[in-house]
């Protein structure tokens, strides 16, 4: 018989595909239904923010970090502002401290609430997210009661946040905290011990320490492989060593581990906003340093020097010392880090941004292989990709 | 009916004419109940997923599928440069036609059947593996690679879950002793004791239970359903082997997988739910006409198909095929071993074994 050739079967999973979370576009290249090859091509998405920012005055950026992973967009922020606070030196007054870890917390939330339903999605299960998103509206509303958005909130800026709770706030959040562990036993009940959505789970796309290691990993991605690794415990920030929460970690590093670990993530996150809303002191909610934090509008009609102030914060801004710095925070996704360089202008000579996610994405192939098609949408699903962090 | 024709038509021309009625009947009834089927499918599927569905077109949306219909209709077809025009649009000919054809021999009331054949179970099972055609055609001749992959999937699957369907209706064979459906249902009669999901006229009862549940999946993969619908899956195949279709070839794949599913309801409550018959033998219940019954319980089964849909994840490729062969294939080949001695057993006026 005549020698045949035999050629790889690839195709295109995206940009345009129900599963690519996204503009994501991989190439797979396949033996059958087995994956031999899984080329992540990025790019799709991406707005220069990073370019963008070295032109915008501090106070201008905060908008961009919303953008990024826009499924959490207040972790962003908080990255940015931990970082510029650094660099300026100020002290973030603590009642501002606990707006801020509580908004983080919401924003954990609506990003594994995303994220877990939607990994359920790729394995085929289309109720959950449904549930998720119901819940997801209730926390937009506490974002756009706080901040006037639902989404792209600019809310905690350098030196503290924009505005105080409004009031009645609290209660409502009160409320969600005990209505929500309710929702979560619900999705739960439907995949914890569903049979089908274990089998598609357990053992697949197995990240060991050594992988998490090597390729960069953080966040669940990490602690879903036994590695107690969390920012908010290991370099505590704001009011983080102060609270009573738990770390919980997967043991096996496979999907169904980090499913678990995001359930239960949600359920100290739960513990960490009722501790916020019990311990909120009174008090100031940005710094108190005038050429930092602008000016309340009353004050404005009588102050000439806080009508100074407003103006120049609001055309110029202001400048900080040169140096250089990183901060990050524990997003949901990962370490969300922000590295700045300063140059002593009211704008940031270089901001670089690391996001969890692209560190994430560039090991689809190392945890794909061998695999078979239906496990790339899985995978993927587990490893939380937003393309507004990874394009940036 | 036929008769009524053929006394002022002639034989000849009575037989054309009542028979053409009578299909047209079936076939109209059908459709119309389809669109509500359809209709109650997505309610159910909404309901579940805390929405409210379709509720715009007409009251409570119960217009929905008619809008559908001719949205469909009135769009162009579209047909990709590289696909192989005959062959694309002949697939969801194949498809509908065949899911039309095989409700020639479905009894739906006492006497209600088109085609009363004496091998009417052999018929629709040979129907409904014709059926594998379609689709494999549709995802070849789109020439594309998300549906290629799709037809792969479903000819596998379809043939890997027909073998354990193949076992199931044997077993309900041996028991009733005939291929023709309308005595399978007969054999159930005189109330819900008797249907062969409860025990039938085995001297064990709830014996066929296991095959209610078998025939009862093995449907679901049969007919693409989730936690088998592969071939259409959403997150890895976009939409499989309909990925290049629209308009109305894709209303006809769509009527087609629905009118299967749909006739796979009723091959449930034929073979296990006792068909026309009321679930008591009494007087309130006996005066609702058959067919109301029948309808009744392919509309229960199908709220379990819709459910099983808004619920489940999908399952893998090699685990569904691991379901079928090495769990449904074997449990069903026993279990028809087992029902074949106990008929003999039971059963010492069948004719001597060679």
């Amino acid at each position: 018989m005549a020698e045949t050739q035999i050629r790889n079967f690839s195709i295109n999973f995206g940009p345009q595909h129900p599963a690519a979370h996204g503009v994501l576009r991989l190439v797979l290249e396949l033996d059958g239904e087995i994956v031999e090859r899984v080329d992540p091509h990025i790019g799709l998405l991406h707005r220069g923010t990073e370019k963008l920012i070295e032109y915008k005055t501090y106070l201008q950026s905060v908008p961009y970090f919303d953008r990024l992973d826009y499924v959490a967009p207040m972790s962003q922020e908080h990255g940015f502002a931990l970082a510029v606070e650094k660099l300026l030196g100020c002290e973030v007054p603590r009642r501002a401290q606990f707006i801020r870890v509580l908004f983080s917390e919401i924003s954990r939330l609506l990003s594994h609430l995303l994220n877990v339903t939607t990994q359920v999605m790729d394995v085929g299960a289309l109720t959950p997210p449904l549930w998720g998103f119901e819940e997801r509206e209730k926390l937009m509303v506490f974002y756009e009661r706080v901040s006037g958005s639902r989404m792209h909130a600019a809310y905690i800026r350098p030196g503290g946040v924009h505005q105080d709770l409004p009031p009645g706030l609290a209660d409502y959040i009160y409320t969600f905290i005990e209505e929500f562990p309710a929702v979560l036993d619900d999705i739960e009940g439907l995949l914890t011990e569903n049979r089908i959505f274990k089998q598609r789970n357990v053992d697949i796309g197995v990240v060991d320490e050594e992988t998490a290691l090597a390729w960069g990993f953080s966040g669940v991605m990490v602690r879903g492989s036994g590695m107690a690794w969390d920012l908010r415990r290991a370099q505590p920030y704001e009011v983080y060593s102060e609270l009573d929460f738990d770390i919980p970690v997967g043991r096996n590093g496979d999907c169904y581990d980090r499913y678990l670990c995001r359930m239960d993530e949600m359920r100290e996150s739960i513990k960490i906003m009722k501790q916020c809303l019990d311990l909120m002191p009174e008090g100031p909610i940005k710094t108190l340093d005038k050429k930092i934090s602008p000016p309340r509008r009353g004050e404005m009609k009588h102050s000439m020097e806080a009508l100074i102030h407003h103006f120049k914060l609001y055309t110029e801004g202001y400048h900080v010392p040169p140096g250089e710095v990183y901060a990050a925070v524990e997003a949901p996704k990962g370490e969300f880090g922000v590295y700045l360089v300063a140059d002593g202008t009211n704008k940031p000579y270089r901001c670089k941004i690391r996001a969890p996610g692209f560190a994430h994405l560039q090991a689809m192939d190392h945890l794909c292989k061998g695999h078979m098609l239906a496990d790339v949408s899985a995978v993927l699903g587990s490893l939380d990709i937003v393309f507004g962090e990874i394009d940036r | 009916m036929i008769a009524f024709f053929q006394s002022f038509l002639g034989p000849e021309w009575g037989f054309a004419v009542g028979y053409t009625l009578a299909i047209l009947a079936l076939a109209v009834s059908l459709l119309v109940m389809l669109a509500f089927l359809l209709l109650f499918d997505r309610k159910v599927w909404a309901a579940v997923q805390m929405r409210k569905g379709p509720n715009v077109v007409g009251p409570f949306g119960l217009l929905q599928s008619f809008a559908d219909f001719f949205k469909f209709v009135f769009k162009e077809i579209v047909i990709p440069a590289g696909a192989d025009k005959t062959v694309f649009l002949l697939a969801p000919l194949i498809t509908f036609v065949l899911a039309m054809a095989a409700w020639a021999v479905v009894p739906v009331g006492e006497g209600w059947v088109i085609a009363d054949i004496n091998v009417g179970i052999l018929y629709i099972f040979a129907i409904s593996s014709l059926g594998v055609y379609g689709i494999i055609m549709g995802g070849w001749a789109s020439n594309s690679k998300y549906p290629f992959l799709g037809g792969l999937r479903s000819a596998a699957q379809m043939v890997s879950y027909e073998v354990a369907i193949g076992f199931v209706i044997i077993t309900v064979l041996l028991v009733v002793g005939s291929l023709n459906l309308s005595e399978i249902v007969r054999a159930q009669a005189g109330g819900i004791q008797n249907w062969f999901v409860i025990g039938g006229t085995l001297p064990v009862p709830l014996l066929l239970l296991p095959m209610f549940v078998i025939f009862f999946i093995s449907a679901l993969a049969e007919t693409n359903r989730p936690p088998f619908d592969l071939p259409e899956a959403e997150s890895e195949l976009v939409a499989g082997y309909q990925v290049e279709y629209s308009s109305t070839p894709y209303l006809l794949f769509m009527i087609g997988e629905y009118l299967n599913i749909v006739l796979m309801c009723a091959m449930i409550s034929i073979l296990f739910l006792g068909g026309w018959h009321p679930p008591v033998d009494l007087v309130p219940f006996t005066l609702v006409p058959g067919v109301i019954w029948f309808i009744l319980k392919v509309w229960v089964i199908f709220f379990l198909f819709a459910m099983v849909k808004a619920m489940v994840p999908r399952y893998r490729y090699d685990q569904l095929m691991r379901l079928g062969w090495k769990l449904f294939l074997p449990t069903a080949l026993v279990w028809t071993i087992l029902i074949a001695g106990l008929m003999i057993y039971a059963r010492p006026d069948l004719p001597p074994a060679l």
